[in-house]
């Protein structure tokens, strides 16, 4: 193999699960959020300003919507969300209270650093 | 003197006393299942109360001293026999032992009555262990993983899919500078965590304490530039517990979150005292299973490999080895989710169809990470992620460093795939039956992957399995 044919890889900085993938579009958000409520889980919204983004808790929106089934109230959510702060990288996860973790969690919007 | 009170001297048939059909279990009592072959001629009832007999109270002769104690109380009984499906020469014979016979909080004891000299019996050609339920009355004696899926999840802040590990190559050889280069670089290309293959201990090309230092440097570096979490997995192993404990004083020093243990080689006794150390240090424990396959593989005699993944989770361990099922080692699938049960959920039901013999309750014990790994490329991400869930870490030694690009690029390669096939999964998709798709269109936005493709498309290890479940 040539020196030509091998790539520089550069280091990413990435927001965990689903950080090495290309941003979401709507349908593919949807399609996450259906999974998160299908399981049963709890969908929650968090955000931090990127500076933070290592902390462990992230500023909740309001609390985890217990008992949503709907998805449009989810997706109206996360839109709200990332217009009262638009610097801010926002999360969602599927809370989930038998394991008390997270089977879900990704970031939606990502803030301008 | 009423006759089964009274002494006398002589070798007594063992059934007479350990072959009991109409005993009920109790609760408290520890089960186990064992596959018998007999030597010919004797019947199986005899010889299924020797096994009893032999693993708990009896021995060959008849001894005064029995009449100081109540044996009654104190023996193990063979309660139940059933056939082998599609083997006619040995049965399965179903124990039960009074909980008193075992020392709380220790499954070495248990395992020095069990397996102990019964296993030599001459009056038996095999013998296998296939199973043991532990009443839930013992399993609330011990330790257990010192940290578990949940809380280890808390920790590293990694949700809804399997991480991702690596085992360092060249596993023996590297100076301890070039091993920390190696883990730097798979951890900084999206790796989660990378781990010490199990014959690294502290030999003269990379003595412990260096090792440590560089890949120290390695995960805070990486941390740094990639905003995630991350830790490799320092051997502890040694020849002395003053050794091991030693080491992973060290191993908390340099900042990685991880440490690892043989708990085969090292032993049930080192094992449960480093994962009590472990819980008192707030440091994870990954377990490797060298000399299993010594143990395990044979269908015929040795222990299987369900009864070490519950003796494990009881001794103590984060993460443990399970096999691949699709790689480069033996592995059936039905029998691998059997014991993958056992190792992560909180009550596991009797299930032949996945070896499980027993219904075995495992209380408030923390879940054990099944740890996938050995001979596994980005081909076979979307069946292990199929096979194996979230609760897992999926392990690519060579098919991480022998990208093309380097460590980092085939890291990334495997991060993409792994990503995409649990996002396919959450929309719904078939990903086992899709893989060459959602592959394919994940590699569209990662070169490293596309590449990571093209290098392994032709790799693989199809041989049939030597240790199957027992069917018609």
């Amino acid at each position: 193999m040539s020196l030509n044919d091998i790539g520089n890889y550069e280091t990413r900085r990435t927001l965990e699960t689903f950080g090495f993938l290309p941003k979401m579009d709507n349908n593919e958000i949807q399609a996450q959020v259906a999974y998160i409520l299908a399981n049963g889980w709890a969908p929650a919204i968090e955000h931090e300003h990127p500076a933070n983004a290592t902390d462990v808790y992230w500023t909740m929106w309001k609390l985890p919507f217990f008992g949503e089934t709907d998805m449009g109230n989810v997706l109206a959510e996360l839109e709200a969300c990332h217009r009262a702060f638009p610097d801010h990288h926002v999360r969602l996860t599927g809370y989930d209270s038998y394991t008390q973790s997270q089977g879900s969690c990704f970031v939606v919007f990502e803030g301008r650093s | 003197m009423s006759a089964d009170k009274s002494y006398k001297a002589g070798v007594k048939e063992y059934r007479d006393k350990y072959w009991t059909p109409d005993y009920v279990p109790l609760d408290t009592d520890l089960l186990a299942c064992f596959k018998v072959t007999g030597q010919p001629e004797v019947p199986r009832e005899e010889v299924a109360a020797a096994v009893a007999a032999e693993s708990s109270t009896g021995t060959w002769s008849t001894v005064w001293s029995e009449l100081l104690t109540d044996l009654e109380f104190y023996k193990g009984r063979a309660y139940r026999i059933e056939d082998v499906p599609g083997d006619s020469e040995s049965f399965y014979a179903f124990v039960a032992y009074p909980i008193d016979l075992f020392e709380e909080g220790s499954v070495v004891n248990v395992l020095t009555s069990l397996v102990g000299n019964v296993f030599g019996f001459k009056a038996l050609k095999h013998l296998r262990l296939e199973d043991i339920r532990f009443p839930i009355a013992y399993i609330k004696t011990c330790g257990g993983p010192p940290a578990g899926i949940q809380v280890e999840r808390d920790r590293l802040s990694k949700y809804g899919r399997p991480m991702l590990g690596a085992t360092i190559k060249p596993k023996l050889g590297l100076s301890a500078k070039n091993y920390g280069r190696a883990v730097y670089e798979c951890l900084r290309g999206g790796l989660d965590m990378t781990k010490d293959d199990e014959n690294v201990n502290s030999q003269p090309f990379m003595r412990w304490r260096d090792r440590f230092e560089f890949v120290g440097e390695a995960i805070q570096k990486a941390e740094q530039e990639t905003g995630e979490k991350k830790g490799h997995y320092l051997n502890v192993t040694a020849a002395t517990p003053e050794e091991m404990y030693k080491r992973a004083e060290f191993a908390k020093e340099v900042g990685s979150p991880i440490l690892m243990h043989d708990f085969l080689t090292g032993g049930f006794t080192a094992n449960t005292g480093l994962a009590n150390w472990c819980r008192e240090n707030g440091m994870l424990l990954h377990i490797h299973r060298a000399m299993h396959a010594v143990i395990d593989r044979d269908p015929e005699h040795g222990i299987h490999f369900r009864v070490l993944a519950k003796c494990l989770r009881l001794s103590g361990g984060d993460h443990l080895h399970t096999g691949t099922v699709v790689g480069k080692l033996e592995g059936d699938r039905n029998s691998t989710l059997g014991f993958v049960d056992q190792l992560r959920e909180s009550f596991v039901p009797e299930d032949r169809s996945r070896g499980v013999f027993f219904d075995q309750d495992w209380g408030s014990l923390p879940g054990v990470f099944a740890v996938a790994s050995g001979g596994i490329h980005v081909w076979h991400m979307p069946a292990l992620v199929t096979i194996f869930g979230d609760d897992s870490m999926l392990q690519f030694g060579g098919g991480t460093q022998g990208h093309p690009w380097g460590n980092a690029a085939g890291a990334c390669a495997n991060r993409v795939a792994l990503e995409a096939s649990v996002k396919a999964r959450n929309e719904g998709r078939v990903i086992e039956k899709e893989a060459r798709d959602i592959l394919t269109e994940a590699a569209r936005t990662s070169p490293e992957l596309a590449i990571a493709m093209e290098t392994w498309k032709e790799i693989k290890f199809e041989f049939e399995t030597v240790d199957k479940l027992d069917v018609n």
